[in-house]
């Protein structure tokens, strides 16, 4: 699917992104491509009729079909012009499936503050997907500025495997390099008609649970551990309380937005395991009265993390945009935005009371309790690993 | 080989030129993936190989590919011949136009037949309101699958025996009722047998197809292991895994099947030519 987005002084066409060139040009899908809207102020750009063209398109209303056609050739004579791309800083995102609302706002929020700076607005573009397939797309040579996955595994994956930044990634930035965090709960039918109160009520027959499958996305292992947390936390045998959850899901998506999707626009299911943040925005765009959060007693604090890809950057300035990105994320009303995104945020100074309200106390055991993703990822969730099992009986 | 099997006994020259670029072209576009993937199973060895491959849940998804291709391609053989037999021994208003649907599968992406199949086959779609009171539930299990497989199999046993049928000649129908055949008779060994070779290809093609599809299937299947897990789908989770031996181990498996299975398509296709002799 096509999408554009406005942001601050550019205009970019989103869709499944390929890699970019060390040129500034980007390669794309096949049926998208990604347009680098109107030149940055602070350099020349020639002035080709194309690009007046561009300028003229932006702010007008167009029908995507029609902006793809002239991305397409803004892209074909891009190459003709690489000098021009030369001095664009450009940052990849690549990220998972729930965050695209969240980035799509922030890097509005971000090029409005960076320009204020006196810098050059950045062009960043957004690639997301599950956050599993994310990785390998990195460590395959997708060239990411930055990363932000759902776990620290798929980062260590990528460190592991590719050198492209330090394995003690994690303590560049504040809190774990995590900005915001989240948790699990459950989204169920408007009146909560099967009365699902906590994880035990996931076991019951006939019960049907929609959760993604761990082995392909990062949000379905945070539900594993989250109901494996709770049946520790009660005294029930782990292995056999999961496997019977697990019995219960007649669809076992391959990312957490197809699951969401199973369960808002097809109707299957009693509870959908959720990020709290997709849960929240479920809620916000189907209407509040199709659906219900419930809070299960014990949940996971789920902290996805964010870093820069060092052996990808290719300029000082292009270091000092990918930090300062990173880094802005920290800030009060970068925080402000991820609590209104329905993320918990660390910083509630500038949010609005409302955006803070919402979240409800939940007794959150972390991924260190579980002895980190180093001792997790193979031990639960590698080949032949505990999930594995449950099918293997 | 030596050069003088190579010499073209056709009056126009270009057997080497033509020889050379087809060898260029087939091997980067079929002969070097392929190899890549028989390369990674030979380093791997076949006892490693068949430890990776049997496990039960392994074995039920590669079934469950093989059977769904070979009941979709069934569907596909019977009613892709009724299609294309309308489509040219009848004229109606919009055949053409049926006409150019029939290739529709192949210009979709598969994903959007996926979904849409799905979102109209889901409890609360439009099809699936009406067979689930009946107790049908088609999508997220087995017959889902058959669905997406049947749309996308369709166009190549129509595309393979519409210009078949295009070419039969009628009066060898008419002799056949004049000698006193009934039509099941003239239809048995008269136009079928003629058929014959055309439907097989057009039914190995799609069986083919059907085996190794993923976009279409995996957003109509559940997805749950055991039970409606496609072979495809398990190659992915291994790759996501990082495990690219075992992922080579599934292809490898999924590659030897079906090779087996069209290797017994055209000996059946030898075996018909033979008995009914050329047509």
């Amino acid at each position: 699917m096509l999408r554009t987005i406005q942001l601050g002084e550019h205009t970019l066409v989103q869709d499944t992104f390929i890699r970019s060139l060390s040129d500034g040009r980007s390669k794309n899908g096949a049926d998208n491509a990604h347009l680098s809207g109107r030149p940055v102020k602070a350099m020349a750009m020639p002035q080709a009729p194309l690009s007046t063209l561009c300028r003229s398109l932006s702010t007008a209303h167009l029908r995507p079909g029609f902006l793809a056609m002239t991305a397409a050739i803004s892209l074909a004579f891009g190459s003709a012009q690489p000098v021009a791309a030369q001095h664009t800083v450009e940052i990849l995102n690549v990220s998972y499936d729930p965050t695209r609302e969240f980035y799509r706002d922030y890097n509005e929020l971000f090029n409005e503050w960076w320009a204020a700076q006196g810098n050059a607005p950045v062009n960043i573009q957004q690639s997301h997907g599950g956050a599993g397939a994310q990785a390998r797309a990195v460590i395959d040579g997708l060239e990411a500025t930055v990363v932000t996955l759902a776990l620290s595994a798929d980062m260590d994956t990528i460190s592991e495997r590719t050198g492209l930044f330090p394995a003690d990634w994690q303590s560049r930035l504040p809190h774990n390099s995590s900005p915001y965090t989240s948790t699990i709960v459950f989204l169920v039918r408007d009146g909560n008609p099967k009365g699902i109160e906590d994880w035990d009520d996931l076991i019951a027959d006939g019960v049907q649970v929609i959760t993604p499958n761990p082995k392909t996305s990062g949000g379905a292992r945070w539900n594993f551990l989250a109901a494996w947390a709770y049946a520790e936390q009660n005294g029930l045998d782990p292995t056999e309380f999961v496997g019977t959850m697990y019995r219960n899901v007649p669809v076992l998506d391959t990312g957490a937005r197809g699951s969401t999707t199973t369960f808002t626009q097809r109707g299957i299911g009693d509870v959908l395991l959720a990020w709290e943040n997709e849960a929240f925005l479920a809620l916000a765009e189907l209407g509040e009265d199709s659906f219900d959060i419930v809070v299960p007693s014990v949940s996971i604090l789920a902290e996805p993390p964010v870093t820069f890809v060092d052996g990808n950057i290719t300029s000082d300035t292009q270091r000092a945009a990918a930090e300062a990105y990173l880094e802005y994320l920290y800030s009060a009303p970068a925080q402000a935005l991820a609590l209104k995104h329905y993320y918990r945020a660390w910083d509630t100074s500038e949010a609005a009371p409302e955006d803070i309200a919402r979240f409800p106390e939940v007794n959150l055991v972390s991924i260190a309790d579980f002895g980190g993703w180093p001792v997790v990822q193979p031990e639960y969730f590698g080949e032949g690993g505990i999930f594995d099992q449950i099918y293997e009986e | 080989m030596r050069a003088g099997i190579l010499r073209s006994p056709s009056p126009l020259p270009g057997f080497g030129l033509s020889f050379g670029i087809m060898m260029a072209v087939m091997s980067i576009v079929v002969l070097l993936p392929i190899g890549a993937l028989v390369g990674r199973g030979l380093m791997i060895g076949p006892t490693d190989l068949w430890d990776m491959v049997n496990s039960r849940r392994i074995w039920s998804a590669l079934t469950l590919s093989f059977r769904a291709a070979l009941i979709a391609s069934l569907f596909n053989l019977v009613f892709g011949l009724l299609l294309a037999w309308v489509l040219v021994r009848y004229r109606f208003w919009g055949r053409k136009f049926i006409d150019a649907a029939v290739d529709l599968p192949f210009a979709l992406p598969t994903a959007v037949a996926g979904i849409a199949l799905t979102a109209l086959y889901a409890p609360n779609g439009t099809f699936g309101q009406v067979l689930s009171p009946l107790g049908i539930q088609v999508a997220y299990t087995e017959i889902g699958i058959w669905m997406a497989l049947i749309f996308i199999g369709l166009p190549f046993v129509v595309r393979t025996v519409q210009p078949v049928i295009e070419e039969l000649d009628r009066e060898v129908e008419e002799v056949s009722a004049t000698l006193g055949a009934g039509r099941a008779y003239t239809l048995r060994r008269v136009i079928l047998p003629t058929l014959t070779p055309a439907l097989l290809t057009g039914f190995a093609l799609a069986l083919a197809r059907s085996v190794g599809e993923y976009g279409s299937v995996i957003f109509i299947a559940g997805n749950i292991p055991n039970m409606t897990e496609i072979a495809p789908l398990l190659i992915v989770i291994r790759l996501e895994e990082y495990n690219y031996d075992a992922a080579a181990a599934i292809g490898i498996a999924m590659l030897l099947i079906s090779f087996a299975m069209l290797l017994a398509i055209n000996t059946i296709q030898i075996w018909t030519r033979r008995r009914i002799g050329l047509v």
